[in-house]
């Protein structure tokens, strides 16, 4: 865990750095803007033919991967401090480092397999 | 030292006094530390949302209406509601953290850490209005 700590910390300051450039955005406009009718959601037929284009795909993939990985190590640590759980510091790492390796993968085989 | 030795990050037998699980209430820094890491919670939830359009998009069209009507249920609205209000609490406080975390230099002085925070918010607009242009052409 100590050897990749340097990698993991880089993966939380991308993460974070992407969740704070381009998560507003996205959640004003398909959590509220669209569902509230303030704005019209793009059709269907453009939004298939958006997704298929290899760089949206990547987009797709920086955009939920990485934010994963920010959550990952930043909840590991509320969790030390704030519940003071340092004595699961293990089992927690594998717990949230897992969860976002999951969910990139599950990213990564939809993105990847778009036909 | 021996070679077995080991560094561990924390000392079970020293003497602590006893926190309570709630010390972050205790005072006002403490409580926004606490939010801005519980920030990440609601980047996780968005992320999840985003991977779960995605996989119905590619689905098909019945997925996605499906999905559609989710989100405009009063559970999604209000935890989407409540999520935005976290993640631009994560952006603000990332953007002004960033001078601290990455000094940058120009001709041998520090660039103020206005102009580094500065440069962060631009990024943000530029990239919200691109975002929005991609998104709502279609």
């Amino acid at each position: 865990m100590h050897r990749i700590s340097p990698f993991l910390w880089a993966l939380f300051g991308a993460g974070g750095t992407i969740a704070a450039l381009l998560f507003p955005a996205h959640l004003f406009l398909t959590g509220l803007a669209f569902p509230l009718g303030w704005l019209d959601a793009p059709s269907y037929d453009a939004l298939r033919g958006m997704v298929s284009h290899p760089l949206a795909r990547l987009y797709l993939f920086v955009l939920i991967a990485l934010p994963l990985f920010h959550w990952a190590h930043r909840f590991r640590y509320t969790l030390y401090d704030g519940l003071q759980l340092k004595h699961l510091f293990n089992f927690i790492a594998v717990l949230c480092y897992g969860a976002a390796l999951i969910g990139s993968a599950l990213a990564a085989y939809t993105l990847w397999n778009i036909p | 030292m021996s070679a077995g030795s080991q560094y561990t990050l924390y000392h079970p037998k020293w003497y602590r006094r006893r926190v309570s699980v709630w010390w972050w209430l205790q005072k006002g820094s403490y409580a926004t530390f606490v939010l801005r890491e519980l920030t990440s919670v609601f980047v996780a939830f968005f992320a999840l949302v985003t991977l779960w359009q995605v996989r119905a998009v590619v689905r098909g069209p019945e997925a996605y209406a499906h999905v559609l009507a989710r989100l405009k249920s009063p559970l999604f609205l209000a935890l989407h509601g409540v999520a935005f209000l976290f993640v631009l609490f994560h952006a603000v406080t990332w953007f002004n953290l960033a001078p601290k975390a990455m000094v940058l230099r120009l001709g041998g002085k520090r660039v103020p850490d206005w102009v580094v925070a500065g440069l962060n918010y631009v990024a943000w607009l530029v990239l919200s209005g691109g975002v929005a242009w991609v998104v709502l052409r279609g």
